[in-house]
C-alpha cells in the first residue's frame, strides 16, 4: 500500500519517463485525434441509460461521469528527447445511492448495454454495503441545471501545438543550461485536458472542458572533486491554462533577486538565471540553526498554505473520513462553531475559491453538479468555514454544498477535494523590498522544496530552492542546508505582514494525494510575499 | 472478462504482431479486475468495483519509436493500433538510447496468483469489514479502514520471438482505530497475495490495543534515542534509499552511491556488517513476477552483503554503454533479520522508544538521504525492558544510511508494504521536535 500523502512530480532525474498521475490503462493516441470531442447528444443519451437503469434497480439517486482524459508528456534531458507520450483514457463512472448507501462502479466500455451493466454493478455494491451502513446518506439539495457547459478560458491549446515546437523549446532550454555550466538538466512539458460530462437524477447535464499545463526543468550541478551535487528547479508552476502559459509577457515578470512569474512564464530567461544560481547555491554558507524571521515568496508559501491551511480545513478530515490515510485535523466543528478560534493573527485572511482565473481548481461545476463559488475560510485570523460536498453539508449546518467534489478520472469515485485556498494580499501598500528592509535577522526563501507535516496538521517542516540571508534589512548572500519547523497555529499567529496585491501570484501542484485508493487533485494557492517572525530554522547537512 | 488465460493472451498478441511492418515491435496486454471498500466513523463511506483491459504497442524504425494503446480487441482495432504506433514512430525524434529488443527466453513460473483471492466479491469484502467494525465497536473505538483486492494479468510479446505471461492477485487491508476523546490512535496493515491469510479481526485488535495504549501520551524532550522500529516504520525509512541503487545516476555523480572523485561506492562498508539485503521473486511471503517489462528475467539478487552494496541496477542502455549485463532495478527488497520477537527487542532495551509507524516521510537532502517525517498511531517509552508509558509523537530527521550503521538487534522479517523487513533496534535515532498530533 502506498503511503504518499502528496504525490508530487519532482526528482525528474529518477525517471522522467514515468508518466505521473496517468491512468495505467490510458490509451496512447495521436494528438490530432484528441481534438475530436464526443457529441453532447450522444453523451446525454448514454447518461440517461445509466440514470434510468440505476433507478429501475432501486437507486434513489444516481450520477454518471463520462470522461475523456487526455495527457501529453514531452520529456527531455540534455540534448536528447527521452519520450513523447500522448494518452487518452475514456470510460464511465457511475455512482448511486441505494438502500441509503453509496455504491460506485466504472468501466472502459461505453456502449448503452455496457453502461446499463455498470449501473447494475454500482447498485449491487451499494446494496452489499448497506448491510453494514450506519446512518443513510443525506444529500444537500441541488436543483437540476438542465443542459449547461463550461470551458477553461485558454488562448492556445497545448494539444494543437506541434510536438516539434515543444521539443525545440525544451532542447533550447537544456542548451542554455549546459552552456551555463550545468552538469545535467531534465525538462518536460506536461499538458492535461479533462473532457467530462456529468449527469444526475437531479436533472443536470453538464459538459466541461478543462485544461492544465506544467512546463518544468531541474538543473543538477556536480562537483566531482568534493563528491557534492546540488539542484535547482524551474520557477514555473502548474497552471489551469494551456500553451498560453509558455508565452512570455513583460507584465508577468516579477523582478527581484530572482525573477519570478505570474500568468505567463519565460522558460528561456528562467533557465539562464537559475543555472547561474546553482553555482551560488553550492558555494553558499551552511545555515546557523536558530530563530529567524522568514520572508516567504509565493513560489514557496503556496505549499505551506496547502499543507497547513488547505488540508486541515477539509471537512472530511475534520470529521474523520480520512483517519486511516491522510489523517484527521486539529480543527473541529466545535472550533468552527465557537466563531472565535484563533487560527492566525489579523493579517491572516484566507479564501477558498473555485472561480479564480488560470488556477488549477477553477471549473464551472464540481463532480457532483454543484456550481462553483468562493468563500472565506479564515477571516482576520478567525476560523469561519470548511470545505464540503453534498453529503457533508448538513454536518456543519449548511443548506447547500460548497462544490468541493472531484474525481481524478472516470474510473475513480468522486469525493471531497481541496479547492484553491489562498492567502489574501495585505491591504496596505508594501513591496518585498519594504518588507525585507525591516527584517534584522532573517531568511528570504524562494521556491518549494522538501515538505512534511503531521496527520493532524500541527507540526511541519519545509525546505526551499533558494535561501538568502537577511542581515539588518539587507540581503547578505545565499545560504544552504535550510529548513524551518513550526506549528500551524503558532506560525500563522506569527505572521508579520503580507505584501500588497501587486506581488500576488499562484503556486500549485497537479498531484495532491488523498483517499483510498489514492487519487490526485490539482490545486493552486495564491499569495503575496509574507513575513513570519521568530521561526525555528534547522541545518540539514549530514555526513554519511 | 478482463482476465485472460495464457493462450487467450498469446492469441491476441500474435494477431497484433502479425500486422506489424516495423523493424522492431513489442506488444503488451494487461487486464485488471478488482474492488475496494472504505469505511470511517464505524460505517462504510465509499466502495467501488473496476474492470479494465488494455493493449499497448511500440513500433520502432531506425531508433524512432512510437507507442499507442487501445482497449478494443477485434481484428480491425488491432490493425488500427499497430498502424497508429507506426505513424507516431515516423513523427518521433530518434532516441540515441534505444536498445534492440530482447530475444526469446524461458521464464520460471511465478507464485503470484491465488484462486481464492481472485474470487473475492463485494459480499466477501463487506463481511471482512464487518468483523473489523465489530471489534472497534466492542472496544468503544471509532474505526476507519480500507480493503482492496486485485486480480490482474500481464503478457508481453515482441518481434524477436519473446513471450511472457503472468497472473497476479493481491489483497491489502489497513485499519485505524481512535478513541472517542481523540487522545489515542492505533493502526495495523497487511497485504497478501493469498486472501485466506488475511485476518481483519486480528489486525483490528492490534490497532485497538495501540489506540487504547497510546491514550494520554506524555511529552518527552526530542533528541537522540535508542528506538525500536516496527516493520512499517522500517520499510518507510528504507524505501527512499533503494532509488540510489542505480548505476547510471551513481556514476553520473548524483546520488548517495556516487564516490568523491568519480565512480561509485560499490563494495565500500556503507552500513554495519549485520546488514544483508536481497530481492527474490520466489519468496513465499512476497512473491513477484519472474520477468520485467523489458523482457529480462527477475532472479534472486543480493544487493547488500555484510553492509557493502554489491549490486547496482543497470538499464539495458547503460549496461550496453558500460559493457556489462543489464540488471533489473531493485524491487520487493528483503532485509534479513534475526530470530528475536518484537517483545525480545523491548525486553533487551533499558531506555528507548517504540515506534509503530512513520508518516509523511520526505527526502530533505538526496546527497545524504536525510529524511524527515513523524511517528504516528502509537509511540511508547521503554524503560527497563518494558513499555512504560505512551509518548507524544516526534518529528525525526534521520538518514537510513546512518540508521543502518546503528542497528543493535533485529527480529524476524515480515511483509511490510512491498518489502520484507524485521523490527529493528537502532541507537542514536534523531528526533528533532514534538508534534501534538494524535
Amino acid at each position: 500500500m502506498k503511503r504518499s500523502d502528496f504525490l508530487y512530480l519532482s526528482g525528474m532525474s529518477a525517471g522522467a519517463l514515468m508518466l505521473p498521475n496517468l491512468d495505467a490503462f490510458a490509451r496512447h493516441i495521436d494528438p490530432i485525434e484528441a481534438l475530436d470531442g464526443m457529441d453532447v447528444k450522444l453523451k446525454k443519451a448514454l447518461a440517461d441509460v445509466a440514470l434510468n437503469t440505476a433507478r429501475s434497480k432501486g437507486a434513489s439517486y444516481a450520477d454518471i461521469r463520462i470522461g475523456r482524459y487526455l495527457n501529453q508528456f514531452v520529456a527531455t534531458r540534455e540534448n536528447r528527447v527521452q519520450g513523447v507520450a500522448n494518452t487518452e483514457s475514456f470510460g464511465v463512472g457511475i455512482r448511486v445511492i441505494a438502500d441509503g448507501c453509496w455504491g460506485f462502479a466504472s468501466s472502459n466500455l461505453v456502449t448503452k448495454e455496457d453502461i446499463a451493466r455498470t449501473a447494475e454493478r454500482a447498485v449491487a455494491v451499494a446494496k452489499a454495503n448497506s448491510k453494514i451502513q450506519g446512518s443513510p446518506v443525506q444529500l444537500a439539495p441541488q436543483k437540476g441545471l438542465g443542459e449547461v457547459s463550461w470551458k477553461s478560458p485558454i488562448e492556445r491549446n497545448a494539444f494543437e501545438v506541434p510536438v516539434k515546437e515543444k521539443v525545440e523549446l525544451l532542447l533550447q532550454t537544456n542548451g542554455i543550461a549546459m552552456a551555463g555550466g550545468a552538469s545535467f538538466i531534465n525538462s518536460a512539458i506536461f499538458a492535461v485536458n479533462e473532457q467530462k460530462y456529468f449527469a444526475s437524477t437531479d436533472g443536470s447535464y453538464i459538459d466541461q472542458d478543462v485544461h492544465r499545463i506544467y512546463p518544468q526543468f531541474n538543473i543538477t550541478k556536480i562537483d566531482r572533486a568534493s563528491g557534492k551535487f546540488d539542484t535547482i528547479k524551474s520557477s514555473s508552476t502548474p497552471m489551469g491554462m494551456s500553451y498560453d502559459y509558455l508565452e512570455p509577457r513583460a507584465e508577468s515578470k516579477v523582478n527581484g533577486i530572482v525573477t519570478r512569474y505570474k500568468d505567463h512564464y519565460d522558460i528561456l530567461a528562467d533557465v539562464k538565471e537559475v543555472t547561474a544560481k546553482v553555482d551560488e547555491k553550492m558555494k553558499a554558507k551552511s545555515v546557523e540553526p536558530g530563530k529567524y524571521d522568514v520572508v516567504l515568496d509565493p513560489s514557496h508559501l503556496w505549499l505551506t498554505i496547502h499543507e497547513s491551511v488547505g488540508h486541515p480545513t477539509e471537512l472530511d478530515r475534520v470529521l474523520g473520513y480520512e483517519a486511516n490515510y491522510a489523517g484527521t485535523s486539529f480543527l473541529s466543528v466545535d472550533r468552527l462553531n465557537s466563531k472565535k478560534f484563533n487560527f492566525g493573527n489579523k493579517n491572516v485572511n484566507i479564501v477558498a475559491d473555485k472561480l479564480q482565473k488560470n488556477s488549477l481548481g477553477a471549473v464551472g461545476y464540481d463532480d457532483e453538479g454543484v456550481p462553483c463559488k468562493k468563500w472565506d475560510l479564515i477571516k482576520e485570523g478567525i476560523l469561519v468555514n470548511f470545505q464540503a460536498t453534498r453529503d457533508q453539508a448538513h454536518m456543519i449546518g449548511l443548506d447547500e454544498s460548497q462544490g468541493c467534489s472531484y474525481a481524478q478520472s472516470w474510473a475513480d469515485v468522486q469525493f471531497q477535494r481541496m479547492p484553491n485556498v489562498s492567502l489574501q494580499p495585505g491591504k496596505d501598500k508594501m513591496s518585498v523590498d519594504d518588507m525585507i528592509k525591516n527584517v534584522e535577522k532573517g531568511i528570504y526563501i524562494i521556491g518549494d522544496g522538501s515538505f512534511s507535516i503531521d496527520q493532524q496538521r500541527y507540526n511541519f517542516q519545509f525546505g526551499g530552492q533558494m535561501f538568502y540571508e537577511i542581515k539588518d534589512g539587507k540581503i547578505a548572500g545565499m545560504l544552504r542546508d535550510v529548513a524551518y519547523q513550526s506549528n500551524t497555529q503558532e506560525f500563522w499567529n506569527a505572521c508579520g505582514g503580507v505584501c500588497d496585491e501587486s506581488d500576488y501570484r499562484l503556486g500549485g501542484a497537479f498531484n495532491d494525494g488523498k483517499g483510498q485508493p489514492s487519487q490526485s487533485n490539482a490545486v493552486s494557492h495564491g499569495s503575496s510575499t509574507a513575513r513570519f517572525n521568530g521561526v525555528n530554522v534547522i541545518n540539514t547537512a549530514r555526513k554519511i | 472478462m478482463a482476465i485472460l488465460t495464457k493462450e487467450e493472451a498469446q492469441a491476441i498478441l500474435k494477431k497484433a504482431l502479425s500486422y506489424s511492418k516495423a523493424e522492431e515491435c513489442e506488444v503488451s496486454l494487461q487486464g485488471n479486475e478488482g474492488g475496494n471498500i472504505r469505511y470511517a466513523r464505524n460505517a462504510v463511506s465509499t466502495a467501488g468495483d473496476i474492470s479494465t483491459m488494455s493493449l499497448g504497442i511500440s513500433s520502432t524504425f531506425a531508433k524512432k519509436t512510437g507507442t499507442a494503446t487501445i482497449n478494443e480487441f477485434d481484428d480491425a482495432s488491432l490493425e488500427k493500433v499497430v498502424r497508429r504506433s507506426e505513424e507516431l514512430a515516423q513523427l518521433a525524434p530518434a532516441n540515441p538510447e534505444y536498445v534492440s529488443l530482447e530475444g526469446p527466453k524461458t521464464f520460471k513460473d511465478s507464485k503470484t496468483y491465488n484462486a481464492t483471492t481472485a474470487a473475492v466479491n463485494p459480499d466477501i469484502r463487506a463481511e471482512a469489514v464487518l468483523k473489523s467494525l465489530n471489534v472497534a465497536k466492542e472496544a468503544k473505538l471509532e474505526a476507519a479502514g480500507f480493503l482492496e483486492n486485485t486480480n490482474s494479468f500481464r503478457a508481453i510479446m515482441n518481434s524477436k520471438g519473446l513471450f511472457a505471461y503472468n497472473k497476479d492477485t493481491d489483497v491489502s487491508f489497513s485499519v485505524t482505530t481512535r478513541n472517542q476523546a481523540g487522545t489515542g490512535s492505533g493502526y495495523a496493515e497487511q497485504s497478501y497475495n493469498d486472501v485466506s491469510k488475511l485476518d481483519t479481526l486480528l489486525l483490528t485488535k492490534i490497532a485497538a490495543g495501540k489506540a487504547n495504549g497510546s491514550a494520554g501520551a506524555r511529552a518527552i524532550e526530542p533528541g537522540k534515542y535508542t528506538v525500536i522500529l516496527e516493520p512499517l516504520a522500517v520499510s518507510g525509512m528504507l524505501s527512499y534509499m533503494f532509488n540510489g541503487f542505480d548505476a547510471r545516476s551513481a556514476e553520473e555523480g548524483r546520488n548517495f552511491m556516487s564516490k568523491k572523485g568519480g565512480g561509485t561506492r560499490l563494495n565500500e562498508q556503507l552500513f554495519g556488517e549485520n546488514i544483508n539485503i536481497y530481492s527474490d521473486p520466489f519468496h513465499p511471503d512476497l512473491p513477484g513476477n519472474t520477468w520485467n517489462g523489458d523482457g529480462l528475467p527477475q532472479e534472486r539478487t543480493q544487493w547488500v552483503e555484510k553492509g557493502m552494496v554489491k549490486k547496482l541496477a543497470y538499464s539495458r542502455y547503460w549496461a550496453q554503454q558500460k559493457n556489462v549485463q543489464p540488471q533489473p532495478s531493485a524491487r520487493s527488497m528483503i532485509l534479513e533479520g534475526g530470530n528475536s520477537s518484537l517483545e525480545d527487542l523491548i525486553k533487551s532495551t533499558e531506555k528507548g522508544i517504540l515506534v509503530t509507524r512513520l508518516w509523511y516521510i520526505r527526502m530533505v537532502d538526496p546527497q545524504t538521504v536525510l529524511l524527515t517525517g513523524l511517528t504516528r498511531d502509537g509511540t511508547f517509552y521503554i524503560e527497563n525492558g518494558k513499555i512504560a508509558f505512551p509518548v507524544k509523537n516526534f518529528r525525526f530527521n534521520e538518514s537510513p544510511i546512518i540508521m543502518l550503521n546503528n542497528v543493535e538487534a533485529m527480529g524476524k522479517p515480515q511483509r511490510s508494504e512491498n518489502m520484507m523487513v524485521p523490527p529493528m533496534k537502532i541507537r542514536d535515532f534523531t528526533f528533532s521536535s514534538l508534534s501534538d498530533a494524535v
